[in-house]
């Protein structure tokens, strides 16, 4: 089975089932993207597929093939860039293990939308947890990005 | 630890960094390539800061400069989400006119011997948000001592007196600027300079601060947004197994039997074996630990096991609540005292068990040989973990060594008296021989399941104002599992203060007090969660104090105004939370403010809560006003993150959190049923720091206990009804 991970071209040739997220952190080394439930409950594990925010840990490896795939490590591009300088000019990492998954949510959020309301913000981000309870920073910065995106 | 509690440490705190103590300052040649300074703080009295003997031999190492130019700092505390590795290097950084730039942080290794809490009686571990107040001073003196240790280095190669040259963003120059050297240049001579007394030290003063009291980048940040920070889930050495431990499903059952030929027919599976928590399989990887763990059929005995549900055991905790329990604190005579009052009100407050789910579940990464055992993982406490993990292994506790990562949040869990963690996992290694590097995880199920939840909690509270309204009575009856109990943190003969601090030290004066405990026992495991016991004694005391507040006719900010003349920082962040808040100014309809106040870890916060009630009992919390006094604010923006972040918390299980048990097993699995605060339900939060110079205390709890009971007391002031029971839920009471 071919994908594109990050720009480059992979070949997987284990269990189908196997989840996405263990094929990344395992098999390519990628822990960026995180184990939260299992259950795509939380968004930890949030990756990009062909640009739509997927939760990798209830993607079967099956499921990827031909696709591109993004984690946050690959994380680029101008929105993707933006997000990021956000996320940064704001702080708004505490823990840090859910902010993979919010920051991939966002750039393909953005990417749609590029001017955001604030409730349009509110529920793009409504499905990716944070124990941490950084949503008030993770808000503000999706509007920031918007704004650095704009240029 | 011995001799030492918690309860102690915040007159530890105070006692804390007064130049009394001598301290130490010693310097090591590092490869010839830079150096280490610490501070060896050495009491003056052993009842200062706990037993005399662990700080011997302490040479507390918390800076090294080296030739790269790089200043690293080597946290002594766990960074979870807390800011400690920012907050602490900040000091450093300041003493030292460091450039931010150049600034890096490591966790310490475990060695109590330098690494050591002072206010936790010189264990090496982080909680009781002891981190800012038991390394101000150290850092200070690490940070000014390398400083003085470059400024003599530079002196010596210049040619010129010491006192002449200035250090600005890491370069040591000289009065007219004609000879300058970084860092980076100086370290290895600065590393052959005599380490200076510490009394000849000179503290920057505050006007002069460039980092200190200002705001700027996380050290943590950049690795959290690229995906390169290593968490102890992202450890995973070559050749390493995957673990998985299949529990009992109800607490303080034991393996029966167990028959594992399916698990071993899978093709992932490596091993499986019997450990105390249960049967452990070993695996290729996750994946095939998860499924050879779901084939894996256990037995269980449940003989000694909790097999009440938790509603049966609330019941208990009312028929023993009521008969009196352990007296935590007596003035004057309630009981007389309520019998002459006029109006009377009772009211019990009920808690469920909550579990602290880091969103990074736990695990523990392990090398064992004959003869050493490598372990790396979010250690919170690695005193507890490095002896713990040597008994198991056979080792002496120097054969350990502990290698602390990232971790992802903690909120308590990752310090148990019982170090379960490392415990799991050097089991395991052991168990199966040490034939590869173990890595032992739990997942989202195991981790919600699993036990060491803030305990279940009853809270009886009566209170009786005589003819003119002036309350003259309070009582609070406290029933909970006991955290502290046979632990080392708890002295024989002292009542577990994590049960009733909060309500035993109540600031508010009554002439007439009573307050007692009853420490049941259950076979469900219980720990200290996010400001563990002022969890509940903040919500039951204050939610109960409006409802005496309203029967004596008074405006709740009023009430605290007058109870509390004798406690100046109380009343400081209650003002300014008000003040901020527009306390008293007309709101729309269906909208109102609840207050609350409460000091925990030395630290003062007051929250105001604004919601809105729908006409469906549906409510929102829309906005929170914070103030918080936590003496000097070393960094401000860390500050205010925990402020934030404790609000969240606190709200999250305020509305929704509760673990419960049918028949002793757990009712709840994973977030689709334990539910978690969202984006969507994230109030406004605005925080005001007070500004102070008494020596700074901690952040990552404080904010919490007064939330609840702020959001409880805004909707008592919508609809008059008080909220007894938590988690609140989404709809006012009826």
């Amino acid at each position: 089975m071919d994908f594109t991970l990050n720009g480059k071209a992979r070949t997987y040739s284990g269990d189908p089932d196997r989840p996405l997220l263990w094929v990344l952190r395992e098999d390519e080394a990628l822990t960026g993207t995180k184990y939260g439930c299992g259950v795509a409950a939380c968004g930890a594990c949030t990756v990009l597929i062909d640009g739509t925010p997927t939760r990798s840990c209830a993607t079967p490896a099956s499921a990827v093939a031909g696709t591109k795939v993004t984690t946050i490590e690959g994380l680029n591009g101008k929105v993707g860039e933006a997000v990021r300088t956000a996320w940064r000019e704001l702080d708004v990492v505490q823990c840090g293990w859910c902010q993979s998954g919010q920051m991939l949510t966002a750039t393909a959020f953005l990417t749609e939308t590029p001017a955001p309301t604030e409730a349009e913000i509110t529920a793009a981000m409504d499905n990716n947890l944070c124990r941490c309870a950084t949503y008030q920073r993770i808000k503000t910065a999706v509007a920031r990005a918007a704004d650095i995106a704009k240029g | 630890m011995k001799n030492m509690t918690l309860r102690d440490s915040a007159n530890l705190a105070e006692r804390f960094a007064k130049p009394s103590r001598r301290m130490f300052l010693s310097v090591t040649a590092l490869s010839a390539a830079g150096f280490l300074i610490g501070c060896d703080s050495k009491p003056t009295t052993p009842a200062a800061t706990g037993p005399a003997e662990a700080f011997d031999a302490a040479m507390n190492w918390f800076v090294r400069v080296g030739s790269d130019n790089t200043v690293t700092v080597l946290n002594k505390h766990i960074e979870f989400g807390q800011g400690t590795a920012t907050g602490l290097s900040t000091l450093v950084a300041e003493e030292m006119d460091a450039d931010w730039s150049q600034i890096r942080v490591e966790h310490a290794p475990a060695d109590a011997s330098k690494y050591g809490n002072t206010i936790l009686g010189g264990a090496q571990g982080t909680g009781g948000s002891t981190a800012m107040a038991d390394s101000y001073q150290k850092m200070r003196v690490a940070g000014a001592g390398a400083r003085a240790m470059l400024i003599a280095a530079a002196a010596k190669r210049f040619g010129v007196d010491a006192g002449t040259l200035a250090i600005e963003k890491g370069v040591v120059r000289t009065a007219d600027g004609s000879k300058k050297a970084t860092f980076g240049e100086l370290a290895a001579d600065a590393a052959k300079i005599a380490p200076p007394a510490v009394e000849t030290l000179k503290f920057k003063d505050a006007a002069n601060y460039t980092y200190v009291g200002k705001s700027f980048a996380r050290l943590d940040s950049p690795g959290k947004t690229d995906g390169s920070a290593v968490f102890g889930y992202d450890y995973r050495p070559k050749d390493a197994v995957t673990a998985l431990i299949a529990r009992p499903p109800k607490f303080g059952g034991t393996v029966k039997s167990f028959d594992d030929s399916a698990a071993k027919k899978l093709p992932g599976t490596v091993a499986v074996v019997q450990v105390p928590q249960g049967v452990a399989v070993l695996a290729k990887d996750m994946w095939a630990a998860i499924k050879a763990r779901e084939a894996l059929k256990v037995e269980w005995d449940f003989a000694k096991a909790e097999t009440r549900g938790s509603a049966e055991m609330m019941a208990d905790y009312k028929k023993l609540a009521s008969g009196a329990g352990v007296s935590a604190r007596k003035e004057g005579d309630a009981a007389a005292a309520m019998k002459g009052a006029k109006k009377k009100l009772s009211a019990d407050f009920e808690f469920p068990f909550l579990a602290h789910a880091p969103l990074e579940a736990l695990n523990c990464t392990v090398v064992l040989t004959a003869d050493s055992c490598e372990m790396w993982f979010g250690s919170q406490f690695p005193s507890l973990d490095q002896p713990t993990a040597a008994a198991i292994a056979g080792l002496k506790p120097e054969q350990v060594k502990i290698h602390t990562l990232y971790a992802g949040g903690s909120f308590g869990r990752r310090a148990t008296p019982t170090a379960d963690l490392a415990a799991e996992a050097v089991g395991v290694a052991k168990a199966w021989g040490g034939k590869a590097p173990v890595k032992l995880v739990h997942t989202r199920e195991d981790d919600i399941k699993g036990g060491y939840y803030r305990p279940m909690v009853l809270h009886r509270m009566a209170a009786g104002l005589d003819a003119q309204g002036v309350p003259v009575a309070w009582t609070n009856r406290i029933v909970t599992q006991s955290i502290m109990e046979g632990t080392p943190f708890l002295p024989a003969g002292q009542i577990d203060f994590t049960a009733i601090e909060g309500s035993a030290d109540l600031p508010y004066v009554f002439a007439n007090m009573d307050v007692d405990v009853h420490l049941p026992k259950s076979a469900v495991p219980v720990l200290w969660w996010r400001s563990v016991g002022h969890t509940h004694t903040a919500f039951a005391t204050e939610v109960f104090l409006d409802e005496v507040a309203k029967a004596a006719g008074k405006d709740p900010l009023e009430f605290r105004r007058t109870l509390l003349a004798k406690h100046p920082r109380h009343l400081g962040v209650l003002n300014l939370a008000a003040e901020k808040a527009g306390w008293g100014t007309p709101m729309e309809k269906g909208r109102a403010r609840g207050i609350a106040v409460h000091e925990s870890f030395s630290s003062f916060v007051a929250h105001v809560a604004e919601i809105t009630v729908k006409p469906d009992r549906s409510f929102t919390v829309d906005r929170v006003v914070c103030a918080v006094d936590c003496g000097i604010a070393v960094n401000p923006d860390v500050i205010v993150a925990q402020m934030e972040g404790g609000i969240g918390y606190g709200l999250s299980a305020a509305l929704h959190e509760a673990i419960t048990l049918t028949k002793g097993e757990v009712d709840q699995s994973n977030f689709t049923d334990y539910t978690i605060l969202r984006a969507s339900e994230m109030p406004k939060v605005e925080v005001h720091i007070v500004p102070s110079t008494e020596k700074p205390t901690g952040v990552g709890e404080p904010g919490l206990p007064p939330i609840a009971p702020a959001v409880a007391n805004a909707i008592f002031a919508a609809t008059g009804k008080s909220v007894r029971k938590l988690p609140m839920g989404t709809k006012v009471p009826a």
